[in-house]
């Protein structure tokens, strides 16, 4: 049932996707704001950087943290491409950033114990609309297994509009855009310093930065799902998904971590569960 | 047969034998030596019944019901006494009201009855007897170091520590009693036992705050025992041959006769597993001394309240009354969560997400199909053995720093090592993948999808547990910390402490690495038996959490490569010179010294609030289940 | 490798500038500008920093903070001072309270001269620093080997 050859394709492919999207990415933002912005390259040449510098901590069980993020974001990733259960692909998911935000607090530093506390914030924020998103995808297809949604006929997204919605607003948060880059952003928001990873230094920045790149794909993953009938027009979905991010994150600013928590739980209980519940009532209906 | 009335006995003549020994070393040894035959007596009965699913014995002592009615009216008239003693009239007035019915009930029905099997065991009654047998007994060993730091810390208290070895071991046999009796007149005798050994406990220090909360917690467990009673009344009128009172045989009945008595000592159980609107007895146990709060939310108490209502899930699939059984449970579920997060006392943190498990079981064994009560007793396991750590953990701690607070658990990492792991290990436990409450968790939405009204549920647990992330996670992140200036205090906690710690660490991480022995072992015979169909994670997800399990335990080793060549710096603060132990020359010349909080968002989660909320939709929806239930009777 | 070429992030931090150079070294990421184009960062933050800009000159209220977040630039890094002030004091220097430029405290890598300094000589000064950058890298890594070797740094020879 699980497929090796992809998780393995993953491992290998997603931070190069992962690095060029995100390249794209600055490219796109720049030219929103009338600037030349960097090459397509640029993010590889950043972390390239970040790998021969010098580490430095504040303590040193930081390293152990990091390096726990990364290796369980690219176990999640990996076992959503490999087709396993989406439930556990998120708890997985939730597990990596616990010690993003674990390494966050070792250090015992108030930027990044801030960051820390907003990140939390954020995972309580989009949690529960990810979970609903499974549960809506496993009403549809009767299955928790990626490869069977994927495998799936259904046009998913006409059956889940609403979570789709709901799934939009998470992806701004788990995308770390404006207006939700609350816990730490790509962007010059000094007031934050840099959130959770504030304390982390050269190769541990890296880490962070290239397990981006692996949630980034496994992320746009999840909206391919939602269009998985037809692949082209997931692949156009997936693209027009991340410019109507770009776009967003171009237009809006910070808000508060109030918002942040108060719309995205009000999204997710309107569109995500109102769409359930329909769905739930015509399956009743119709059995 | 005979393991299961020692089981019972054996600790009750423990008990008897603690309450006449005042010398400390003696005492020492006793407990050990009947903690070590509890244990040893719990995982025979499990060797020699694990296989045999379910059996039923009839007792071949005659008088035994007779005794258990007069020690049951001993037990009245205490509570009369003190009741009327210390003026708390409701509990009068409520003790009353249970005995009237059940001198009733003796007298007009039982007289001539005997139940031909009063005990049964099957798996689900050995899964209640291991947690009682193996985590209680613990706990007891660990009550010995712990109540002498207790007195000398508090030399106000009057020891009175024959009455509460005494009463801890009268409690595991009560447990014991509770779950190897098929007989719901016995049910409901040592049912009385557990409301008042936790009464007694509950009080132990003998403050104003201790016996107020005593007597709440009485109360509220008392308005359950008279719904049982109420039970036990329904069942004699119904059928006066007594057939039903064997719960085996209530169960298998056909359940139209069940739903009446099932709905009722729901309502018992309700009370006893402290679900809203009754949490606040269990918040306000937390004046005991820890061991007592260990042994009331981990492995006895409120587990009697939860494992009455699972034991009776059959009878509530499909119908209404269940279905509002359930949603008592999944709203404190949500609600507790929520609370738990404004909260910086540990051990109300930890009372808090008691409840709100608690009510998770609820709500699994209230709609009650059995992919659900498979999950139920998962979380019932599970939960036991993390809180029993978690709360034996908090106990240690607060005698070392002086504090309950977990603002002032800030760095335990560096001054209490070795516990602070634990610590992390047990709240890992709570929530994390791929530990055993979350596989429960997980199992739960899995199953409430396709229960009838099962997408709330659904909802209550997506929005529940990301909450519960929350506030699990600032407390690791709490102790995790890594203070620049710290100092060791853990040196001084005893050899049997530590034992106990350990043990209970290596049981959180061990049992979730051997769970699918345990679902194929006891949970899914018991589940086909009860159900005819069972439920089962699939073999691949099985495969790779074990892979995931490994992974974590890898992960620490990966601090070895960070031992040299690593230069430290201190944190970044905005760039103003810090001296080491974080203090810093602030504006206008003054030196400042940081201090780091967690966040609590009193404004949204504020315990009082949500409690009133609780209470409001948890006692409506009892309302509803009451009006209903009285349309069924009449 | 030449990453951290194409990567250079900076720190910028006014010591006691009259904000005349802190104007022009922001204007350098306007669209005008575009450092970004270089791959150039304005960070908030020593530790991720690469490049130290700083404006203005040592007085006693910011020596310690300059040193302060001198020490928390990891390895390899460079300072870059802008303006006539934090080259050599400026007009400031004889004042009872300032210690001169940044060089008085810190090792200075480029001096970048003007009042205010223009955007264009920041860019160059800080393309120049890119250099003696990269043969710090080098001598790091060569350090570090030494090390591995059970050497001292630098002292074996003597």
């Amino acid at each position: 049932m699980i497929s090796l050859t992809n998780a393995i394709l993953f491992l290998l492919l997603a931070p190069v996707i992962g690095g060029l999207v995100s390249g794209i990415d600055r490219k796109l933002t720049a030219r929103m704001q009338g600037r030349v912005g960097p090459p397509i390259l640029q993010p590889f040449y950043d972390v390239g950087k970040l790998l021969e510098k010098e580490n430095l901590v504040v303590t040193s069980s930081q390293n152990y943290y990091i390096l726990s993020y990364i290796v369980f974001i690219v176990v999640s990733g990996a076992l959503f491409f490999a087709g396993g259960d989406l439930l556990l692909v998120i708890f997985a998911f939730t597990l990596a950033h616990i010690f993003l935000v674990l390494g966050a607090y070792a250090s015992y530093s108030p930027y990044s114990f801030v960051g820390a506390e907003r990140e939390l914030i954020q995972i309580i924020a989009y949690e529960p609309m990810i979970i609903l998103s499974a549960v809506g995808m496993y009403m549809v297809t009767k299955s928790f297994f990626v490869n069977e949604i994927a495998a799936s006929e259904l046009p998913l997204i006409l059956y889940l509009p609403g979570v789709f919605i709901g799934f939009l607003m998470v992806f701004t948060i788990k995308l770390r855009k404006s207006p939700f880059d609350l816990s730490t952003s790509h962007h010059a928001h000094q007031e934050l310093v840099k959130g959770v990873t504030t304390e982390f230094t050269g190769p541990n920045l890296a880490r962070i930065e290239i397990a981006h790149w692996y949630e980034n794909v496994f992320l746009l993953g999840f909206v391919y799902l939602f269009f998985a009938f037809n692949p082209v027009i997931a692949i156009v979905a997936i693209i027009i998904a991340y410019l109507l991010e770009i776009l967003i994150d171009n237009t809006f600013s910070r808000v508060k971590w109030q918002f942040t928590l108060k719309s995205s739980w009000i999204v997710a209980g309107m569109m995500g569960l109102v769409n359930l519940g329909v769905l739930y009532y015509l399956a009743g209906v119709l059995v | 047969m005979i393991e299961l009335p020692f089981l019972i006995i054996f600790p009750a003549i423990a008990a008897v034998l603690l309450l006449f020994i005042a010398n400390e070393t003696l005492r020492d040894a006793v407990v050990k030596i009947a903690a070590l035959l509890i244990g040893a007596g719990t995982l025979y009965a499990f060797f020699m019944y694990f296989q045999s699913g379910l059996q039923l014995f009839s007792v071949p002592f005659e008088p035994a019901s007779q005794i258990m009615f007069v020690l049951e009216l001993f037990i009245a008239l205490y509570i009369l006494y003190v009741g009327i003693r210390c003026r708390r009239y409701l509990a009068v007035l409520l003790i009353i009201i249970q005995s009237v019915l059940l001198i009733y009930v003796e007298s007009v029905f039982v007289m001539g009855i005997h139940p031909e099997f009063n005990l049964f065991i099957d798996q689900f009654s050995l899964i209640m007897a291991m947690i009682i047998g193996i985590i209680g007994t613990l706990i007891c060993v660990y009550a010995l170091r712990y109540m002498q730091t207790y007195h000398a810390h508090h030399a106000e208290i009057t020891d009175r520590r024959r009455l509460f070895f005494f009463m801890f071991f009268v409690f595991l046999s009560a447990m014991f009693g509770l779950v190897f009796s098929n007989n719901l007149l016995w049910v409901f005798f040592f049912w009385e036992i557990t409301t008042l050994c936790s009464f007694i406990l509950i009080g132990y220090s003998q403050t104003k705050e201790a016996t107020k909360n005593a007597f709440l917690a009485l109360e509220m467990n008392l308005l359950g025992g008279v719904a049982f009673a109420g039970a036990l009344f329904y069942l004699l009128y119904v059928d006066p041959s007594g057939q039903f009172l064997g719960i085996e045989q209530l169960l298998t009945s056909g359940y139209a006769i069940a739903l009446v008595p099932a709905v009722l000592i729901g309502f018992a159980g309700i009370t006893k597993a402290a679900l809203m609107p009754f949490s606040s007895w269990l918040v306000g146990a937390m004046v005991a001394p820890t061991p007592v709060s260990a042994l009331l939310h981990s492995s006895t108490m409120v587990k009697a309240g939860v494992y009455i209502i699972v034991r009776f899930a059959p009878v509530y699939t499909g119908t209404m009354e269940g279905l509002i059984i359930g949603l008592v449970g999944g709203f404190t579920f949500l609600l507790a969560s929520a609370i738990a997060i404004s909260q910086s006392n540990a051990k109300k943190v930890l009372a808090y997400s008691t409840i709100a498990n608690l009510g998770l079981i609820v709500a699994c064994a209230g709609v009650g199909t059995y992919k659900l009560v498979w999950a139920a007793i998962m979380l019932i396991i599970f939960h036991a053995i993390a809180k029993s750590l978690l709360f034996l953990c908090v106990g240690t701690v607060e005698h070392r720093i002086g504090s309950r607070d977990i603002e002032d658990m800030s760095g335990l990492i560096v001054r209490m090592p070795k516990i602070a792991v634990m610590m992390f290990i047990g709240i890992a436990g709570m929530f994390l993948a791929p530990f055993g409450m979350l596989i429960s968790k997980w199992a739960a939405i899995e199953a409430f999808i396709e229960a009838q009204f099962g997408l709330i549920f659904v909802a209550i647990l997506a929005f529940g547990g990301s909450i519960t992330v929350l506030f699990w996670s600032k407390w690791m992140g709490k102790i995790i910390s890594v203070i620049p200036s710290g100092e060791k205090v853990e040196d001084t906690v005893k050899k049997e402490k530590w034992f106990v710690l350990y043990l209970l660490t290596a049981l959180t991480v061990i049992v979730c690495l051997i769970f699918p022995l345990i679902s194929s072992a006891l949970i899914e015979p018991f589940v086909m038996s009860v159900y005819g169909q069972t439920a089962r994670l699939s073999q691949d997800n099985i495969m790779i959490m074990a892979m995931m399990i490994f992974l974590l335990m890898l992960m620490p080793f990966s601090l070895l490569l960070y031992r040299d060549g690593v230069k430290h710096v201190p944190a970044y603060m905005g760039g103003r010179p810090t001296t080491t132990d974080m203090r810093f020359q602030g504006s206008m010349g003054i030196t400042r010294e940081t201090e780091l909080s967690n966040y609590y968002f009193e404004e949204y989660f504020g315990e009082k609030r949500l409690l009133m909320a609780g209470t409001a939709l948890c006692f409506g929806l009892i309302l509803l289940a009451g009006v209903l239930l009285t349309g069924v009777v009449l | 490798m030449t990453f951290l070429k194409k990567s250079p992030w900076l720190l910028h931090y006014d010591a006691s500038s009259c904000n005349g150079c802190d104007i022009e070294v922001l204007a350098c990421l306007t669209p005008l500008y575009d450092v970004e184009r270089f791959g150039i960062i304005n960070t908030g933050n020593p530790k991720h920093a690469d490049v130290f800009v700083v404006t203005g000159g040592v007085n006693e209220q910011n020596r310690e903070v300059i040193r302060n977040i001198y020490e928390q630039i990891p390895e390899p890094k460079v300072v870059v001072a802008v303006g006539i002030c934090a080259t050599s004091g400026g007009i400031f220097r004889e004042c009872y309270n300032m210690s001169g430029g940044i060089d008085q405290l810190i090792p200075v890598d480029v001096y970048v001269p003007g009042c205010a300094a223009r955007p264009e000589s920041i860019i160059d000064g800080i393309v120049k620093s890119l250099e003696i950058l990269e043969e710090k890298r080098i001598q790091m890594k060569e350090r570090a080997r030494q090390i591995k070797q059970g050497r001292s740094p630098g002292g074996g020879e003597r």
